[in-house]
């Protein structure tokens, strides 16, 4: 059956009469794609089998207990809930603050000055240690005025480190790549896009709810993807800001009584019961490990289906 | 006159043939109903004026002595021109040549580009478009554009989008339904989304996209139509549905369509307008402008001479 087009090969390019740079360049390629796959395969493979046998049902679920001995230590139910509470915060804050940003500096810009000045301030910001923020976090955070993100010790001062303050400093880590991936976004939508909301007489409010955002919604999904991982990976800030204890409580308010308390997450956990880290349990610690990297691949493959980066036709420039 | 003379292949054996440009003919001006005073050859005929007898009542926009600027650089040069009801105006000429800035400055686009500068006066039924509101000019004069660019969302959303005002009134999705169906009937387009109006408009194909578009644009009932080379993008078979369209829309609506496409604006135009350096150069009937055109200008772009 070829009588619509006949399936004809024609001689191929053949690399072989490259010069010698070019096919060395091509093989690097070759290497390099190839090689990160490897990597990346060796990582969830060693976790596997390292984590995969330390991971019962019942320590994911019951309490940590502080203590050198390996039979009572509990499981990693605390850092387990640290770590989803910091994601959870962290993005409700980072986000429509990052989009906000975003939107600003694409649709508006103005002076361009200002534009200039916020868009180094990101930059910054991306580009500041988290260890650095969280010591800034921490100064902040005991001053009196925020005294109810936290506690205020007896004598008076502010202890600073809750669920609260530390979510506010990982949102400062999100921030940075929800701005970049929403502006990438917004600017890859072509202009006449926009110019055809405005010949339907709609205001420049209306096309970026209806017509700009809704566009840009896979890339901005992308990037809190990008944003969660961060904040699931951060070891610093959760040790200075919300110290890397099991969970504790201050008041009575629920849930209130929670965000205000302390904690620790999965990497701190990991921290602390490894050899390598300042603990005796390493057992424990693959299996945190591993429940660590779960949490982050199912995040990157929940948000591809929710923003819908698969089968969407862009327009033409 | 100023005549540039051009070879394109200097090394060649055989002379290829001469292409002559002309650059600062003066403009021709041929309104119907004028006695062809401007049989080309260079004579000189002042920018157009209209009799009163033009001034019919079918006209809905004029353009007076209209100049664009951007940044100072002049695009479109004092052009005088009606756009009527029942007839298609098509824009023609070179690229560059101010077709598309004439066309967008109707509805006021040209004022998104911070840049643009106007004078002269466009008018929608005797009134300034400058003394309306921007939103509501724009209802009235809709355009189209040279991509397809559906909003990425549904095809019954596209449609509704425009019928959805702005701010506390909000019309529901039954009272919409209705007239998103006849925008689609008038577009051409409801026979093959009618079954999935929840489909994302993005999945349609290009020509079902700017048929979309135009259904978008017919939607909000605007009495002038202005397509920016709607067809520029498509396949053969779309262009002619386009084409039918727009041929059809003309009773209902004044259309102004910009085109490189000669053929096209001798297929779908009752009047053309053809634009050189940002001049108008020569309007009239479309059988008039191919058929005997009386600017030497017309005349060569016509035939195929430059451009």
């Amino acid at each position: 059956m070829s009588a619509v087009a006949p399936r004809r090969k024609g001689a191929k390019e053949s690399a072989a009469t490259w010069s010698v740079l070019d096919r060395v360049g091509l093989a690097a390629c070759w290497v390099a794609g190839i090689g990160l796959c490897v990597v990346c395969l060796a990582i969830i493979g060693f976790m596997f089998v390292k984590g995969i046998q330390y991971v019962r049902p019942d320590l994911l679920f019951s309490r940590t207990i502080a203590s050198s001995n390996e039979a009572g230590s509990g499981g990693y139910f605390d850092p387990l809930v640290g770590t989803l509470l910091l994601i959870v915060i962290g993005i409700a804050i980072a986000l429509p603050l990052g989009i906000g940003i975003a939107v600003w500096l694409t649709e508006y810009g103005r002076p361009s000055g200002l534009a200039r000045l916020v868009e180094s301030g990101v930059e910054v910001v991306a580009g500041t240690p988290s260890i650095v923020l969280a010591i800034f976090g921490l100064a902040v955070f005991q001053g009196k005025l925020f005294a109810f993100l936290s506690f205020t010790q007896q004598g008076g001062g502010v202890w600073g480190r809750s669920f609260f303050t530390a979510g506010i400093m990982m949102s400062l880590i999100a921030l940075p790549l929800i701005v970049a991936s929403t502006r990438e976004a917004l600017r890859s939508i072509p202009n006449h896009v926009r110019e055809a909301s405005y010949a339907l007489g709609k205001t420049r409010a209306a096309t970026i709810r209806r017509v700009l955002l809704p566009g840009a919604r896979p890339g901005i999904a992308t990037g809190a993807t990008l944003a969660m991982g961060r904040i699931a990976g951060d070891t610093a800030i959760v040790i200075l800001l919300l110290g890397g204890s099991a969970l504790t409580t201050q008041g009575n308010v629920p849930v209130l009584n929670i965000l205000k308390g302390g904690g620790s997450t999965l990497t701190t956990f990991v921290y602390a019961n490894s050899p390598a880290g300042e603990g005796n349990k390493p057992d424990k610690a693959y299996a945190a490990a591993f429940v660590l990297l779960v949490i982050v691949v199912a995040l990157n493959f929940g948000l591809d289906l929710i923003g819908g980066r698969r089968g969407r036709t862009a327009w033409t420039k | 006159m100023d005549e540039v003379t051009s070879t394109a292949h200097r090394a060649a054996a055989v002379p290829p043939p001469v292409r002559r440009i002309v650059l600062d003919d003066q403009p021709t001006v041929v309104t119907p109903g004028a006695n062809g005073n401007g049989n080309g050859n260079g004579t000189r005929t002042p920018a157009v004026r209209f009799a009163a007898s033009d001034t019919a009542a079918r006209e809905r926009m004029r353009v007076e002595e209209l100049t664009i600027a951007y940044a100072g650089r002049v695009a479109v040069r004092d052009v005088t021109l009606p756009v009527r009801q029942g007839e298609v105006l098509s824009l023609i000429g070179p690229s560059g040549c101010g077709k598309t800035t004439l066309l967008r400055s109707l509805n006021r686009l040209t004022e998104l580009t911070p840049t643009a500068t106007r004078g002269g006066r466009i008018a929608l039924d005797g009134q300034d478009v400058d003394e309306l509101d921007v939103t509501l000019l724009r209802r009235r004069v809709a355009m189209v554009f040279q991509q397809p660019n559906p909003f990425p969302m549904s095809i019954f959303d596209n449609v509704a989008y425009g019928l959805r005002e702005q701010g506390t009134k909000r019309p529901g999705k039954r009272d919409l339904a209705p007239r998103v169906e006849e925008a689609l009937r008038r577009a051409g387009l409801w026979d093959e989304v009618a079954d999935d109006l929840g489909r994302p408009a993005l999945r349609l194909s290009g020509g079902q996209q700017q048929r979309l578009c135009i259904a978008r644009a017919l939607a909000v009932e605007p009495e002038v139509l202005l397509l920016d080379e709607p067809c520029s993008a498509l396949d053969p078979r779309s262009t002619q549905t386009i084409e039918d369209l727009i041929v059809r829309l003309r009773a209902e609506v004044a259309v102004v369509i910009v085109t490189h496409n000669l053929q096209q604006a001798f297929r779908v135009a009752d009047h053309v307008a053809f634009m050189y350096l940002g001049e108008l150069v020569e309007y009239g009937p479309a059988a008039d402008v191919f058929g005997n055109p009386r600017a030497r200008r017309t005349r060569e772009y016509v035939s195929g001479s430059f451009g």
